[in-house]
């Protein structure tokens, strides 16, 4: 029953090992590759309802009992974004294909696309503290791999410096590790909950969770720490941006909701009114780099920021409806960023520039990726009754509440630009008069618009049945805030 | 012991960090490898520098060395290596595409 917990991390290891024998044969690795999302897309759906129907499963590696072993821990959150996960997964591996060259595609394309896949899906379920920097390592090796393939100058140039922040941020993760090792003797997620408890969380404690905050800021690009994302997110091909900006800095922030929902509880006034302010910061200056560009990669890439200043907000508010509209938020901006990039790659193809100046009128040659951009765009921004909505819903009223009123307006006026960086790109491209730079071909964009198509489907889905999905993101939320269950799931009391 | 090892760490901290805010690519990956023996022995000194006993269990012994930052050390210590070899070889192909070395001539321009 336990070995469940373990197989969403197998699978995608497995299919990247397998895939690594025919990177050549392109059709082979096609199928195979669409093959395996396909099984842990199945395989996700079934562990969330095992999960949401029997609890909490624990899987203790090689029978070590925690905190002495390494916990897999499945709870609620866990498995819901393995699920968001594998539905992304999916529709990159359908849409790789039609976007990627057949050199990148030859050149373990697959291969790195799992690996990341199971260093992210690790990074999700692990109940370790040493472990969750493993996974990391894991998803970053790979992503390593898939943002140099196809190599160009650019590409290469900003390769390197993204290579080196998380190198920087990786050995400080390590140095935060023994900090907390030698204050408290143990690295078990749960049993550093229990142990920090009791130590009441003195004030060497909350130093190494502000530096954990810190090692986990860089990789979710939170204010002041986003620089190194916008340009090394645009260079390589839209498919691998689309998995970068749904899943890596997403990693991030869940390691952040985690550890402070869950270990680091005891000194919010200290800890959690200073992400409020980073916050707010993210919010406003992610947007403002998004009004500030012409590139229709980099609007997209920009606005991957606002959305982590608004998680980030519910986390810092910890209250049950702020968690519950950080939960929210982030299923719903997996999903969006990863529709979104791929609509972006569409258009890109179809008007053989990233340059907004330079486009012009595409709606006539293009209605469907237009409309789609433009229904894109709403759900981004948050127009009801779609799922961007509902999220920011939650995390206004849970603002409201404690009266932060200075957060609240960023927050709305955040809002405000996110629709307009966005209407823009829909007003320019898709309306107005084609400059006559455009390519007179029409480029076949459909095979392109249908896996974006589909993940729109789902965010209207989350946000028009949000009835029948509240319920269990009240769920989630509340175990997170009541830390008792999944610590007494893992330790066995 | 513990005091001694602290001040070796911190220097090689110390140090990682000034190769890293340097211009070459070969004195930027030096910082990384440096800022990773810094914290290896960072987190070797925290688990405590007891000397004692494998930790087997055996009845009768009291003072065992602690594994965990062994077991750690060893994960962490394959990973940076890894990490590196990859590092060098990415900054030989910037190199070669790039014609330079020099991270200020690397910012690039708005036009691209």
């Amino acid at each position: 029953m336990s070995n469940l917990a373990v197989l969403p991390i197998v699978i995608p290891l497995l299919a990247s090992v397998i895939l690594a024998f025919i990177p050549k044969k392109t059709k082979a690795s096609r199928f195979l590759a669409k093959l395996f999302a396909v099984v842990y897309l199945g395989y996700s759906a079934f562990l969330s309802w095992v999960v949401f129907s029997d609890g909490i499963i624990v899987m203790q590696a090689s029978g070590w009992i925690a905190p002495f072993g390494i916990s897999i821990v499945a709870d609620y959150l866990s498995v819901v974004l393995v699920l968001i996960t594998s539905i992304i997964t999916t529709a990159a591996v359908f849409y790789a294909p039609n976007s990627l060259e057949k050199l990148q595609e030859n050149h373990y394309f697959y291969t790195f696309v799992f690996l990341m896949i199971a260093g992210v899906t690790g990074a999700f379920l692990t109940g370790d503290l040493f472990n969750l920097f493993v996974f990391f390592e894991v998803l970053l090796m790979a992503s390593y791999g898939l943002i140099v393939l196809g190599g160009g100058k650019v590409q290469l140039r900003e390769s390197m410096k993204y290579v080196l922040f998380n190198v920087f941020s990786s050995m400080l993760f390590v140095t935060t590790i023994a900090f907390i090792y030698a204050s408290v003797g143990t690295v078990n997620m749960a049993h550093l909950a229990e142990r920090i408890q009791e130590a009441e969380q003195s004030g060497i404690l909350t130093g190494a969770a502000i530096l954990l905050f810190f090692v986990f800021a860089i990789k979710a690009a939170i204010f002041p720490l986003y620089y190194w994302l916008p340009n090394s997110y645009i260079v390589p091909n839209p498919v691998v941006s689309a998995l970068f900006g749904a899943l890596l800095t997403k990693v991030g922030i869940y390691a952040i909701l985690r550890t402070f929902t869950l270990i680091f509880v005891h000194e919010p006034g200290i800890t959690h009114e200073i992400f409020i302010w980073l916050a707010i910061f993210t919010m406003l200056f992610g947007v403002i780099g998004a009004l500030s560009t012409h590139n229709v990669k980099l609007i997209v890439t920009y606005n991957i920021i606002p959305a982590i200043g608004f998680i980030l907000m519910g986390i810092g508010l910890f209250s049950t409806t702020g968690i519950e509209g950080s939960v929210y938020y982030l299923i719903h901006d997996m999903i969006i960023k990863a529709a979104l990039f791929f609509l972006v790659g569409a258009l890109v193809v179809a008007a053989g520039t990233s340059d907004l100046r330079k486009m012009g009128g595409l709606i006539k040659q293009y209605p469907v990726l237009g409309w789609l951009f433009f229904i894109g765009s709403l759900v981004l921004a948050g127009v009801p009754p779609f799922s961007g909505f509902i999220g920011k819903l939650l995390l206004l009223q849970g603002s409201l509440s404690q009266e932060e009123w200075i957060l609240t307006i960023a927050a709305l006026v955040t809002s405000l630009l996110i629709l307009y960086s966005m209407i823009r790109i829909f007003v320019r491209g898709f309306w107005g008069e084609d400059p006559g730079e455009l390519p007179k071909q029409k480029k076949k964009v459909h095979r392109l618009t249908i896996p974006a198509a589909v993940l729109l489907v789902i965010n209207i889905f989350l946000g028009v049945g949000a009835e029948l999905v509240y319920p269990h993101i009240e769920t989630i939320a509340n175990l997170l805030m009541d830390r008792t269950e999944y610590i007494n799931a893992v330790l066995g009391e | 012991m513990e005091i001694v090892m602290i001040i070796l760490a911190s220097i090689l901290f110390a140090t990682a960090i000034y190769n890293m805010l340097q211009k070459q690519f070969l004195r930027i990956i030096i910082g990384t490898v440096l800022l990773s023996h810094a914290a290896h022995l960072f987190l070797l000194t925290m688990g405590q520098l007891k000397r004692g006993n494998p930790p087997v269990l055996v009845d009768g012994v009291t003072n065992y060395t602690d594994p965990l930052p062994q077991a750690l050390i060893l994960t962490s210590i394959v990973i940076s290596f890894g990490v590196t070899s990859f590092l060098l070889v990415l900054a030989y192909r910037t190199y070669t595409l790039n014609k330079t070395d020099n991270m200020d001539e690397l910012r690039g321009s708005k036009d691209e």
